[in-house]
């Protein structure tokens, strides 16, 4: 795990971008055991009919994951200080999902030097569906 | 529409433990490949005292709140909410073995497009066993009324 150089990192710079596999139903349903949210509109197709849905469909806290773990590719977790993502889309079955993200900001804050990005997914056809920020600090303290 | 007086409604807290085995399980779902996340001595070699909760597994052990009844009692409805946005601020690590206390409180509620879509804010205050403040959880639901 890479520590970030300040005097390296510019407004502007970009993560390397993370593609996930395509989400299909045991994507779905292991994310489902693993994660404890059992929403039956993310794993049974008969509720998510009832509820006006087509099929199932990708909990948010899954895209979260994929971009939490595209800025723990690239500095170490006890880096992270502030993680945030707006579910501006649905991701549906067959999805393959690319997270990016951009860093927009170089600021101080309690003492630390600290970078904010702007952090997204997209799948296959160009459509954003989850827009974020996350704040990480430049040099690791023990957090 | 969901009624603006539950604004600063204190939800019932509760405590959790942060479990190895369920985080192998949460690594693997979610295509994780760094070992620290899958393997203890990994962790350790990393400085970790256990496997680390990667950044959004607290919202995993929020879930769990055992009396969610203040749903209900809201007038929530399960097959109609989305979930709008959520974040997370740190202030230090969680490992495995962790017994980690949640506090909630519903602090927004509002609505759009003429009482078509509620919105619900939740804040929580996540510490471990040693009353160290670990993070702070915002969650916003969505409600679909019509």
């Amino acid at each position: 795990m890479s520590t970030l150089n300040l005097a390296q990192v510019r407004v502007g710079d970009t993560l390397p971008p993370l593609t996930v596999a395509p989400i299909n139903r045991t994507t779905l349903a292991l994310f489902a055991g693993a994660s404890n949210d059992h929403n039956a509109i993310h794993i049974d197709l008969d509720f998510a009919r009832r509820a006006g849905m087509p099929d199932v469909f990708a909990h948010g806290m899954l895209s979260m994951a994929y971009l939490a773990r595209l800025l723990t590719l690239w500095v170490d977790q006890r880096q992270l200080r502030q993680l945030g993502a707006r579910f501006v889309g649905i991701t549906h079955l067959g999805h393959q999902i690319t997270c990016a993200g951009k860093v927009v900001e170089k600021f101080e804050s309690d003492g630390e030097q600290r970078l904010r990005l702007e952090i997204q997914t997209t799948n296959q056809y160009g459509d954003t569906k989850v827009l974020g920020d996350a704040v990480v600090a430049v040099v690791a303290l023990s957090l | 529409m969901i009624d603006k007086q539950f604004i600063g409604k204190v939800l019932p807290g509760f405590q959790v433990a942060a479990e190895a085995a369920q985080l192998r399980f949460f690594a693997k779902a979610t295509g994780e490949t760094n070992p620290v996340y899958l393997d203890e001595s990994a962790a350790r070699d990393a400085g970790y005292p256990g496997l680390p909760l990667p950044p959004t597994f607290l919202f995993s052990l929020e879930i769990q709140q055992p009396a969610s009844g203040w749903r209900q009692e809201m007038g929530i409805q399960p097959a109609r909410i989305l979930h709008g946005e959520q974040s997370f601020t740190y202030h230090r690590m969680a490992h495995a073995g962790d017994v980690l206390r949640f506090e909630s409180r519903i602090a927004d509620i509002y609505d759009k497009k003429g009482g078509a879509l509620d919105f619900v804010v939740r804040e929580t205050r996540v510490t471990n066993q040693r009353g160290e403040h670990v993070a702070d959880l915002r969650s916003v639901l969505v409600q679909r009324n019509a």
